[in-house]
């Protein structure tokens, strides 16, 4: 079995939120409990585009404790492959959907003295989870949420109406920028810094605590990466014995899944390293979109994440 | 199913005993005839009827004097029992995770009454009936872990996961194969495990974290492990060892079959969702010698595993100076015959 | 000869590096006996680093040895004193209120170094942003795992335990919360028998 359990939803609510960020609500079909889950995790839902299954990550920005309703909100991507325009155009509410259970690869530091969070645009809802779960446990937080501008700032009045004190807001439009230098040095022991949001951002939070002798540990970020649109491909899967073609709009590991062949997964982001493949041979050139394989690996030629990584090249031969 | 709980000890008198019904269900260990590390995990959800593995958290004849026995060293050394602050939450979830599965399990002996936060639990063979709120300490006797696993057999390693590794940061540890939690407490895992012999080098640990890792919630996971304990004694701890550690010089000839057993540690790990944590359930399971020779597959089995095991895990086992007389007892129930892949007793595969 | 080089030992035994410059606007140094060597060692290779450093010393048995080449490099703040114990309320004062990006240098024996370790992540600072390098004596704290009441400086194997007597073994598992290496009881299963006590390393 590949993948986290599943849960059968119905889909009970669909909000617009903004241009480009619609919310959608699930409710469970069977008439029990949703599990419940820690603030930063994430759900994969399957969406059957077609004759394609279509497996997005997208982070659970609901209260981890409410387990009557999980809701998700989904970027509109024009230029991506498709998952997020399916679920802007082809999704209506009442629709039975298939979700994973929750899984978290930005979890909070439950040590922490302080959680110092850095969102941007989209990148803001993995935290209102956690700032659902930090309130109920009274913890110190704060938040500093940059958005291109007011229109696209989805959950920007929610946040600030409800936490006045704990909530900054930042317009790019507008040229506000967090004041990062300053924001970090003043930061107590105990302190625990949290960043999502576009790969910039991430680099440049990641790049200045490190500057300012923060130590790698107490800095936490997540940036799923959506899976690239790309040229097509041939693959030979040598355990099962089967050629597959990747096509332009399709992921290495859907286009395995679609063959029939099972394989792991978790993120489908090339953040967990469940999905991790040997390279049999090969002779072209690796595509590597993950962050999960180092350096050394990408370059050996050994290691392929077929979730978000593709190939250009005559001949892949992958043990799977 | 009606378990008739036995009225025994383990310690002093040592009046502890399995029934039939128990030996029949002992979770033998080996499923073959030697024994080498082994990153020897599987699902556990479920198993054979009867078997120790059916329930999430099996309850057995010993449960209400393992738990008397538990709260006795508890009040010799409340050291047994410790939670980093963080760890609280974690403590709730463990607390939801066993009430919720030995209410559904094991109806006819524990209920669980919900109505929102307000929570109504009942232990019958304990006689617990109390009513508290959910994730408030201040309505509980003890901490949301230590309350519940007072009224849980196993000893329970909570484990909080960051920076790829799991960090054993709170526990209740009364059963143990010889470690200490209040020393190990706040440790990683490379380092609670570091005093293992063999399994480092062939990358046992690596493996097993990696897999420890990704337990999803709702997918729970197994697997066993074992020692050799003289007396039934299950409090094992590095704590008492010099009030202990004597019993092992009682063994004779005469009385090893009684007096030796294998202790059997059934380790499960659950993912805790509010938390993110992991929960580690070390369950200890003993038998006699001449209890588990009653099983011939068995007797021959561990003739053979206990032969032929290297120094170094018999050292860390701490049974190489009772081996010789061990495998003197042992050796009469091994004939020579071939036993049955798999661990299970297998009575029909036998001559005559 | 104050440097040593501990024998491969199992994972939870402390490893010790040398210390090296960090990026930082905050260094906090702790250091006991020839620990100071150490730090005279580490500033050699970023003398800009006292600018921003409060330097924490407990000279102990070599005395004058190294205080006035410390105080010499003018660190931003220094300390000099008699024993951890007067040292401790400084240091907690120095922790709480310091910030993240602080970076904590450790030097000299295994027990300084291990009680300071304790402290600061109690405080809250990351076990990355802490440096140890060993210097002077090879002893050991150690925990009795019966009575738990901490032995300092063992420098053999077996020893006998300073509280409850018992003869106790030195194992190489370490705990950091307690800065300590576990004793356990060696004649337990054959009381009396002793093996004599061996200097440790030897």
């Amino acid at each position: 079995m590949s993948g986290a359990e599943k849960i059968a939803v119905r889909v009970s609510d669909i909000i617009p939120l903004t241009d480009l960020v619609t919310r959608f609500e699930f409710k469970p079909i069977n008439g029990e409990l949703l599990p419940t889950f820690s603030g930063g995790a994430h759900t994969v839902v399957e969406m059957q585009d077609g004759d394609t299954i279509r497996r997005n990550p997208y982070s659970l920005m609901s209260d981890p404790f409410d387990q009557s309703t999980y809701t998700i909100s989904v970027r509109r991507d024009d230029e991506g492959r498709g998952g997020s325009l399916f679920m802007h155009t082809q999704v209506s509410v009442g629709d039975e959907m298939t979700i994973s259970n929750p899984v978290n690869l930005f979890s909070l530091d439950l040590r922490a003295r302080k959680h110092l969070m850095i969102a941007g645009g989209i990148g803001i809802t993995p935290f209102l989870a956690q700032i659902k779960q930090l309130d109920r446990a009274h913890a110190n937080w704060e938040l500093h949420y940059a958005s291109r501008n007011a229109a696209l700032g989805s959950y920007v009045s929610e946040l600030t109406t409800q936490h006045p004190n704990d909530v900054n807001i930042y317009y790019d439009e507008e040229k506000q920028a967090i004041d990062l230098d300053n924001l970090l040095e003043g930061q107590p022991l105990g302190t625990h810094l949290y960043v999502c949001g576009p790969k910039g951002m991430i680099n440049w939070v990641r790049g200045t605590a490190d500057r300012l002798g923060w130590a790698s540990e107490v800095v936490h970020y997540e940036e799923f990466l959506a899976p690239q649109p790309g040229e097509r491909f041939q693959v030979e899967l040598a355990i099962s014995n089967k050629m597959i073609y990747v096509g332009e709009n399709e992921s290495l590991l859907e286009a395995i899944e679609a063959a029939g062949v099972d394989a792991p997964y978790l993120c489908r982001g090339g953040a967990c390293g469940q999905c991790e493949t040997n390279v049999v041979s090969f002779d072209g050139e690796f595509l590597h979109s993950d962050h999960w394989l180092d350096d050394d690996e990408k370059a050996s030629g050994e290691k392929i994440m077929p979730c978000v990584s593709r190939f250009n090249g005559k001949t892949l031969v992958l043990e799977r | 199913m009606n378990i008739k709980f036995n009225d025994e000890t383990f310690r002093d008198d040592y009046t502890f005993h399995n029934s039939d019904w128990a030996i029949q269900r002992f979770p033998f260990p080996f499923h073959e005839d030697h024994y080498m590390y082994a990153v020897n995990m599987e699902q556990h959800r479920g198993g054979p009827e009867g078997s120790v593995y059916e329930k999430r958290f099996d309850v057995d004849e010993h449960y209400v004097a393992e738990m008397r026995d538990r709260a006795m060293v508890l009040a010799d050394d409340p050291l047994r029992c410790q939670s980093l602050p963080h760890m609280e939450l974690a403590g709730w979830d463990l607390l939801e995770l066993i009430m919720v599965s030995k209410s559904e399990d094991y109806p006819d002996l524990f209920e669980l009454h919900r109505n929102g936060d307000h929570w109504r639990w009942v232990n019958k063979p304990l006689g617990i009936d109390d009513s508290f709120t959910f994730m408030d300490e201040t309505t509980l006797p003890y901490g949301p872990m230590e309350y519940i696993t007072r009224q849980t057999q196993g000893d329970f390693a909570l484990l909080d996961q960051r920076e790829e590794n799991l960090w054993m940061d709170a526990g209740i540890v009364t059963t143990q194969a010889d470690w200490s939690l209040d020393f190990d407490i706040g440790m990683n895992f490379f380092e609670w495990h570091a005093p293992v012999p063999l399994a480092h080098e062939k990358g046992i640990f690596v493996r097993a974290l990696k897999f420890l890792l990704n337990v999803q919630q709702g997918a729970p996971g197994r697997r066993l492990n074992w020692t050799m304990t003289v007396n039934p004694l299950l409090d094992t701890s590095p704590e008492n060892y010099h009030k202990w550690g004597i019993q092992k010089s009682s063994l004779t000839p005469d009385n090893v079959g009684q007096k030796q057993y294998l202790r059997v540690e059934l380790q499960t790990f659950f993912r805790l969702p509010r938390s993110n944590g992991l929960v580690f359930p070390i369950r200890c399971y003993l038998i006699s010698l001449e209890d588990i020779v009653t099983i011939p597959k068995w007797g021959r089995r561990l003739h053979r595993v206990i032969r032929d095991l290297p120094v170094e895990l018999a050292t860390y086992k701490g049974f190489i100076d009772n081996r010789p007389m061990i495998l003197d007892y042992l050796s009469k129930f091994d004939d020579g015959s071939e036993t049955s892949p798999g661990v299970w007793p297998d009575p029909q595969l036998e001559k005559g | 000869m104050s440097k040593f080089q501990f024998p491969e030992a199992i994972r939870s035994r402390p490893v010790y590096a040398t210390l090296v410059p960090r990026k930082s606007k905050h260094h906090l140094m702790v250091a006991n006996a020839e620990g100071g060597e150490a730090l005279l060692d580490l500033v050699k290779a970023d003398a800009g680093l006292m600018a921003d450093a409060h330097v924490i010393y407990i000279p102990g048995k070599t005395g004058e040895a190294y205080i006035e080449q410390l105080q010499k490099l003018q660190p931003a703040q220094v300390y000099v004193g008699p024993t951890y114990d007067a040292a401790l309320p400084r240091l907690r004062l120095a922790l709480k209120n310091a910030h993240m990006g602080l970076q904590l240098y450790l030097a000299g024996t295994e027990g300084l170094i291990g009680q300071v370790e304790s402290e600061a992540m109690a405080a809250g600072i990351p076990v990355t942003a802490i440096q140890k390098e060993h210097r002077g004596s090879l002893a050991r704290r150690m925990q009795c795992v019966h009575c738990k009441g901490i032995t300092e400086d063992v420098l053999t194997d077996p020893f006998v335990c300073s509280h409850c007597g018992l003869n106790l073994f030195v194992r190489d598992h370490y705990s950091r919360r307690l800065a300590a290496f576990q004793g356990v009881c060696i004649d337990a299963e054959d009381p009396g028998n002793v093996p004599p006590a061996k200097e440790l390393y030897t």
